[in-house]
């Protein structure tokens, strides 16, 4: 039988806006994935240590708070500094995102931005087609180096 | 509401028409679905005709706007008298940054103001905490100090603007800042008016500003009414809301339901405490969400007037029919706008305002069509500014009062609704036996309310994604698009200043006198005692919000909210 994917849901700053979060994570669940929610009002450095411990293969942040540009990359530099592999890992960011930082987030190393009116069925199928391909990348990437 | 005899020869003529005019129809062209429903699930019928409101007494389930129940208004002329006030939720960077705004829409013809603050301070957390990092000034203005509050209300006099602040946990330090700001004023604090949202209970069950557990929570509230309704009694103590119930994804009724339990549970408090519920019940407002579904939203606001009237009198029993009134603010729906096609927010907007408005709503906040991507731009926000000033100005909708009352389909819908409410009441003062109040605390400790909304948040997604649901512009008639609105940016600068402003005033003020007003406070909550003299003393002394919010942590403890999807 095939490994299931792993999926970190995870609210991380201060804001207390759920619903997106829950409801993805629900879906996801009934996708046949499993997945980890993190529960409010998380630390980066939580997060970042749940992916690692949970050997996760998706982790998607949820973000209200317009406070992105700051904390999406400390989840990714400390998931390095745990131990993990952010090339690995796919890393998906969603709630009110400004268009013209989705390019910031993914020269960050995010792999997918989704806004509100997403329909759920499309993350379903960005994470199927991505966590292959992210470890393909990965190893590739390691057997040059 | 007409007699049997009428009823009975509109019921026969319904019959005959069913026969020979509508079926015969139905047959050669199909209705579009086979069932309507509200965004409740309330199924709505074909069409609705005095039989369908025959068990409703006009004078006693409608009356006239002023009386009792209410159901057509808490006034006697309602908007021919005077407008609703409308009030634009705005707040972002410094409090110089949002002073300049609020200048701003004064100027536009705003008549009331309303204060978002930053996540920190929403948490009761200073700008220079580390878990602030990234989040000062970003959805609304930062506040550490006194000082702050100087700025933000630099040149705009208390005694002729209204002020709402959103703000919970900490919302005993703010009233307790604008009453110093109206002291240094000379406002007498009898004239001060304005609301504190204060209201933990929907905190618990969908906002998530969580900070001290339930019960402190609840005694810190009823502090604040004890001490509001001697010396701010033209202060709304609470907006008991239903908004973020609603966008946290339940149904109407679900809204409906659990803010009018709060409201009883609020209520049930401040008697245990002693407090002439009389003077209590002005001090009391309410907060809802207005959504896409126009006729269940008007219905929702009607429904609940005449619910809250029953409450007060009938109920604990208010003497003075001015307690019996439900006052509330209405926003319109922000989890109903998409970031596809966002000019298209700009018509939703107008369809809840003016469900609001029908609805009989004592102000109102219109979303701004760009809230999808970003905090409002200042055109994004003149527009739903001028939404608001079109229906009151251009519709000739507030020309007369209830339009809609004798509806046979509103009147049927208020009536559904309010029943499908006191079927959670009851069963939520079951769970209390008997006491509302222990059972909404009852509720929010084995989440119960957080899985109600959760399921119906999932099962409108559910009816979305499988197109059962229509959103116009994202699952039918989506474009491709390439975004064109310009986005308000927040400086990055602002943390920096923020953290340099909070740093100089520790160093300027005294600080033998801040630990002394701290530890005041300690000894009221540990003791038992209104934390509110110590809380103003605290802020007088520019004790910074978190080091208030600490004190409160430190004696009563913290809350981390149960983990249920």
């Amino acid at each position: 039988m095939e490994k299931k994917i792993r999926v970190l849901v995870a609210k991380v700053g201060l804001d207390g806006h759920d619903r997106g979060a829950k409801v993805v994570a629900r879906f996801l669940r009934d996708a046949g994935f499993e997945v980890i929610y993190t529960g409010l009002h998380r630390t980066p450095q939580e997060v970042a240590m749940a992916a690692v411990q949970e050997d996760v293969d998706v982790v998607g942040i949820s973000l209200h708070s317009g406070a992105h540009m700051a904390l999406v990359p400390k989840v990714i530099n400390y998931i390095r500094e745990y131990g993990g592999d952010p090339d690995e890992i796919v890393i998906l960011v969603g709630g009110i995102i400004p268009e013209d930082e989705f390019d910031d987030l993914k020269a960050m190393g995010v792999d997918g931005v989704f806004i509100p009116g997403t329909p759920i069925s499309e993350i379903i199928d960005f994470i199927k087609e991505m966590v292959p391909k992210k470890k393909e990348q990965a190893r590739k990437k390691k057997a040059v180096a | 509401m007409l007699d049997e005899r009428s009823l009975e020869e509109i019921r026969r003529k319904r019959e005959e028409w069913e026969k020979t005019c509508l079926q015969p129809y139905v047959e050669r062209s199909k209705e579009r679905q086979e069932r309507f429903e509200t965004l409740s699930g309330i199924e709505v019928k074909r069409i609705y005709d005095p039989t369908d409101v025959a068990h409703l007494d006009y004078l006693k389930d409608l009356s006239y706007p002023g009386e009792y129940p209410y159901t057509r208004g808490v006034y006697p002329t309602m908007y021919r008298g005077r407008l609703w006030t409308m009030r634009q939720f705005s707040g972002f960077g410094t409090a110089e940054d949002t002073n300049a705004r609020w200048k701003m829409l004064l100027k536009e013809g705003q008549t009331g103001l309303s204060t978002a603050f930053d996540f920190p301070t929403l948490m009761g957390l200073d700008s220079d905490d580390p878990l602030a990092d990234g989040e000062v000034g970003k959805v609304g203005v930062a506040v550490d100090t006194l000082k702050d509050f100087e700025i933000l209300f630099d040149g705009i006099p208390l005694d002729k603007v209204s002020t709402s602040f959103t703000i919970n946990p900490p919302a005993g330090i703010i009233l307790a800042m604008y009453v110093a700001i109206g002291d240094m004023q000379g406002v007498p604090r009898n004239q001060l008016r304005g609301t504190i949202q204060n209201d933990m209970l929907k905190e618990f069950h969908a906002q998530n500003t969580l900070i001290l557990p339930p019960e402190p929570s609840v005694k810190i509230i009823t502090d604040i009414f004890e001490w509001g309704v001697e010396e701010v009694p033209k202060f709304n103590l609470i907006s008991i809301s239903g908004y973020h119930i609603r966008e946290a994804g339940s149904t109407a009724v679900q809204e409906l339901a659990f803010t009018i339990a709060d409201g009883m549970a609020y209520v049930e408090a401040a008697i245990e405490r002693g407090i002439d519920i009389d003077k209590l019940a002005p001090q009391l407002s309410f907060f809802f969400n207005s959504h896409n579904n126009f006729f269940e939203e008007i219905a929702k606001f009607r429904a609940a007037r005449r619910m809250w009237a029953k409450i007060m009198r009938d109920e604990y029993g208010a003497k003075n029919p001015r307690s019996w009134w439900l006052k509330f603010h209405t926003q319109t729906a922000g989890c109903s706008l998409t970031a596809q096609q966002p000019l298209n927010n700009i018509v939703r907007t107008t369809i809840q305002a003016m469900a609001a408005v029908l609805g009989g709503t004592q102000s109102l906040h219109t979303n701004s069509f760009d809230e999808a991507w970003a905090l409002p731009s200042e055109e994004a926000v003149r527009v739903a500014l001028r939404t608001q000033q079109i229906i009151a100005y251009e519709s000739g909708i507030p020309d007369t009062i209830d339009p809609l009352g004798g509806s046979y389909y509103v009147e049927w819908l208020t009536d559904k609704m309010e029943k499908l409410a006191w079927d959670y009441i009851e069963r939520i003062r079951k769970m209390g036996e008997g006491s509302v109040l222990r059972g909404v605390l009852k509720g929010i400790e084995t989440g119960f309310f957080i899985k109600e909304i959760s399921n119906a948040a999932a099962s409108y997604q559910r009816d979305v994604e499988e197109g059962r649901k229509i959103i116009v512009g994202v699952n039918k008639f989506a474009i491709e698009e390439k975004l064109k609105i310009p986005i308000l940016k927040v400086d990055p600068e602002v943390q920096r200043r923020q953290i340099e402003r909070l740093k100089n005033v520790k160093a300027e003020r005294d600080n033998e006198a801040v630990k002394d007003a701290l530890d005041w406070l300690r000894s009221a909550a540990e003791n038992n005692e209104n934390v509110m003299p110590a809380i103003l003393g605290a802020v007088k002394s520019y004790a910074t919000v978190g080091e208030i919010m600490g004190v409160l942590k430190e004696v009563y403890g913290t809350y981390k909210k149960p983990i249920i999807i």
